[in-house]
């Protein structure tokens, strides 16, 4: 018997030292991406290895709440993540970021200048954040299902769709459309509004069909629904499988965003994870990505290499002034608001 | 084999993978942010939303346990009664659904019973009154009993299977019918794996939040869904430790309840 | 014959309930459309990028190594815990199978959220301690064969209830060791049950989603996570083709089994 266990016992070492050791390192050391899922052309991450002779490792992650935890714990040794705007300022009041050294990072100078304005608004002196995609929410309809055009968030409260609406699924992008068309601001923070909003959402539920970030696309292709809030990219997918579909930025107004690059205090390898953005911030590779993923690109480069013009009219990707002067990016708004829209939202789905 | 020195690997594996990563959750559960002792975690199931996700969760599960048990006995009974089942043929049959992962077995039912799914499809194609449960509790119900039947089988067949066939016939000859056979003798006896398959449903559906994040669309919510926004949206982990603590004590309970039946019926043999 | 003719009957409602969405995902992966919604026409061209598909091979790989190395371990610890459980004071043994049932009783959510306080903190310490420690293939094996064990003992125990000791003891009045007697007459009597929870444990660590999710790290992803962050932006269909490969394989492998005339007596 003894042996036996001797022999359980040296499986179990064996097992957990080649677990331990087994991160292979490329030639000029290693690299952890962290990104959002389907948010790249996987081929630039070859193209990447390649060049540069550093091995990536990349991951994706659902939302910038799953992200968070996983940064805040150190659960695992991320170089590189991609949140939104109002994540970012979380984590910088949460000493989660690491400086920046643009020296490092040339092809910065491919970023139109106003977006890196537009960091400021959360990362006051714009150094721990480089843009790399932006995009607006708003309502994806099919034409065939409705009966007039739509262009108001006040159509998700509509009992002709009952059971035709997908909403999505996180406190802060379902509360937007319920607190605009209330008539208040995204980023309200007073217990009334709220609390109105909640009541709001609380009604439209026997009428949504789904809460779901995930599935949206699927859904309006599939034309399971016949209204889906999204985000303008899968839009502008959605729209090039199914012809029936429209994209609409309600005239009340709207979330805008911007997604960057940023380097978490997790960082092992910051010069890496340097060349990784430098990387992203080139044209060539921001083009790549940008007809990949059809989100709306902040990199003048790449807009000036695209062929078809046409796509640079397209107004699910490149809204105008007169669109995005209504629109309105997510802050972030302290623990104790977080906790509020949390915890409204849990109440609204308990019911 | 009576060797007390067998025990030993597994006892230290279990201290130190079974009771000190539990020790953090009460460590978690019964602390605040500041590391202070408190009890307001625990308290946080009172509130209206968790105490309702928390009912819903029991119903839901208990449901379904209930109905997995009525699908698998009869089908244990079936299996150990014919030649196929000896073969061991039958038994593959249930685990090997096993190997198509989970998430995209249960999303399938999506596929399946959605507004213009499959099934509503052929409904409409011939006239039948349609249903809608895709994004209702029955859904979840539904994903539950399909997801977790397997082991309400698997554990009652293992144990009739192993019945004496001269105690049923024991039971015959001195006159019992098959009603009585099964009510008499089969059923106490095949108590053991009932318990176990008891067990194996009811927790792993009292605590899902995956199945009803696939089949609920997101409308309903479960305690495991509580605990997991606890854990991975809200962050606060003393929360979430604490919420995971209460449920803990529902499992206990019923560990209780159910190994006081196998310890009083379990050892006739 | 009619009691037999329900039987049947009620066989097959089960089975078809059980092999529906297996079917559907198979019709799913030779769907030339990209989203499951809507039927392109038959196409092999999801089999095909498979094999150029990295990451899920390598997500592949780290499952069937993961369900085989846990489910072995745990088997072997499971076995040996079973005997030992089963012949301790009643006390004791209830205290021994409550800790035991634990893992599988408690919610997998938690265990995963223990399991990772527990090797963030060991992280912590052993960094300390200069040793570069952090979670990845060894902590899901790690997760995976706790979670296993209750499996097995739970498969096993039964069979040691119904186990008649006096064969056991009659062997050594024989003048058997107590290792032959065990491994002559107790462990075919209790195989079944070992089998089972060996069968168990395989399948239990293939599915397994919510404990690996916590502890896998950096690295470490097994198909089940990848499934997971890929639900966002709908699953590949190379995920269905892989599936259906999968399931193919081991059906094959069954039948073949089955049909071996050796068996057949």
């Amino acid at each position: 018997m003894k042996k036996r266990i001797l022999f359980v016992c040296g499986c179990l070492a064996a097992a957990v030292s080649t677990g331990c050791g087994s991160s292979s390192a490329g030639e000029n050391g290693q690299l952890n991406v962290y990104n959002w899922g389907e948010y790249i052309d996987e081929d630039v991450i070859d193209m990447f290895e390649e060049e540069t002779g550093i091995k990536v490792n990349y991951k994706t992650y659902d939302t910038n709440e799953d992200m968070y935890p996983i940064i805040a714990n150190g659960a695992a040794d991320w170089d590189v993540v991609c949140p939104s705007e109002y994540m970012i300022q979380k984590m910088l009041d949460n000493d989660l970021l690491l400086e920046l050294d643009y020296d490092n990072i040339p092809n910065i100078s491919n970023i139109d200048p106003d977006y890196m304005e537009t960091v400021k608004e959360f990362d006051p002196q714009a150094t721990h954040a480089v843009p790399y995609m932006w995009g607006t929410v708003g309502i994806l309809y099919n034409k065939t299902m409705v009966e007039e055009p739509i262009t108001s968030w006040n159509a998700l409260w509509d009992e002709k769709y009952a059971d035709n609406i997908v909403m999505m699924n996180n406190p802060r992008d379902v509360f937007a459309p319920a607190l605009i068309s209330c008539g208040y601001s995204l980023n309200s923070t007073d217990s009334g509004e709220l609390h109105e909003a909640a009541a709001v959402l609380s009604a439209q539920k026997p009428l949504v069909l789904k809460y779901t970030t995930d599935e949206v696309r699927d859904m309006m292709i599939g034309e399971k629904a016949a209204i889906g809030v999204i985000y303008s990219g899968e839009a502008t997918i959605c729209k090039s499988e199914n012809e029936n579909l429209q994209y609409v930025v309600p005239e009340e107004g709207s979330n805008v965003w911007l997604d960057c690059w940023c380097i978490p205090s997790t960082c092992k390898n910051k010069e890496n994870a340097e060349k990784w953005i430098d990387f992203m911030c080139r044209p060539d590779i921001a083009l790549m990505n940008f007809e990949y993923i059809y989100y709306s690109t902040p990199n003048t480069g790449a807009l000036d290499l695209i062929e078809d013009k046409d796509i640079l009219n397209n107004e699910a990707l490149f809204p105008g002034n007169e669109v995005l002067s209504r629109c309105e990016t997510f802050r972030y708004l302290g623990e104790e608001a977080e906790e509020a829209y949390n915890n409204l939202w849990k109440q609204v789905l308990s019911e | 084999m009576y060797k007390k020195s067998l025990s030993y690997p597994y006892l230290a594996w279990a201290a130190a993978f079974i009771i000190i990563p539990l020790l953090f959750i009460i460590y978690y559960g019964l602390t605040d942010k500041t590391g202070a002792f408190t009890l307001s975690n625990l308290a946080a199931v009172a509130t209206a939303e968790n105490s309702k996700a928390l009912f819903l969760s029991l119903g839901l599960s208990l449901l379904s346990t209930a109905v997995c048990l009525l699908l698998a006995y009869p089908l244990a009974l079936i299996l150990s009664g014919s030649k196929m089942g000896k073969s061991g043929f039958i038994i593959f049959l249930f685990i090997l659904p096993m190997w198509m992962n989970f998430l995209l077995r249960t999303l399938a039912w999506v596929v399946l019973l959605d507004t213009n799914g499959v099934l509503d499809t052929i409904l409409k194609a011939f006239g039948l009154p349609r249903f809608k449960i895709i994004n209702t509790p029955a859904a979840i119900v539904f994903g539950m009993v399909y997801d977790f039947l397997p082991f309400m089988i698997l554990p009652i067949y293992n144990v009739i299977s192993k019945i004496d066939v001269n105690v049923v016939n024991a039971a015959r000859d001195l006159g019992a019918n098959s009603f009585q056979t099964l009510y008499k003798v089969v059923f106490p006896l095949s108590l053991p794996g009932v318990i176990s398959g008891i067990t194996m449903v009811f927790v792993p559906s009292l605590t899902t939040f995956v199945i009803s994040t696939l089949l609920g669309g997101g409308k309903i919510l479960l305690i495991g869904n509580v605990i997991e926004q606890e854990f991975m949206k809200g962050t606060s982990w003393h929360i979430g430790s604490g919420l995971s603590l209460v449920l803990m004590l529902f499992i206990i309970v019923s560990m209780v309840l159910t190994s006081k039946y196998d310890d009083g019926e379990g050892n006739v043999l | 014959m009619i009691k037999r003719w329900i039987s049947r009957f009620y066989l097959s409602l089960i089975v078809l309930f059980l092999y529906a969405p297996i079917g559907t995902l198979m019709v799913l992966s030779f769907n030339n459309s990209r989203t499951s919604v809507k039927w392109g026409g038959f196409s092999l061209k999801w089999y095909e990028k498979l094999f150029e598909n990295k990451t899920i091979l390598a997500a592949l790989g780290n499952t069937l190594l993961i369900a085989l190395l846990s489910a072995v371990i745990a088997t072997i610890l499971g076995t040996s815990a079973a005997i030992a459980i089963h012949h301790m004071k009643k006390r004791k043994q209830s205290i021994c199978l409550s800790i035991a049932n634990i893992p599988m009783l408690n919610a997998e959510i938690v265990t995963g959220i223990a399991f990772m306080l527990l090797f963030i903190t060991a992280g912590d310490l052993l960094a300390k301690a200069g040793i570069h420690f952090e979670m990845g293939f060894g902590t899901v094996l790690i997760g995976h064969i706790t979670f296993n064990l209750p499996y097995v003992i739970l498969s096993v125990m039964p069979k040691l209830k119904q186990l008649n000791m006096s064969m056991y003891e009659a062997a050594l009045d024989l003048g058997a060791g107590e290792r032959q007697a065990f491994f002559q007459i107790v462990l075919p009597d209790i195989m079944p049950g070992v089998l089972s929870g060996f069968l168990l444990s395989f399948t239990m660590s293939l599915d397994d989603f919510v404990i690996t999710h916590f502890v896998k790290g950096l690295g470490a992803d097994t198909l089940s996570t990848l499934i997971y962050s890929e639900l966002r932006k709908g699953i590949k269909p190379e995920m269905y083709a892989l599936s259906t490969m999968m399931f193919l394989a081991v059906f094959f492998v069954l039948l073949l089994m089955n049909l071996n005339p050796r068996n057949k007596n």
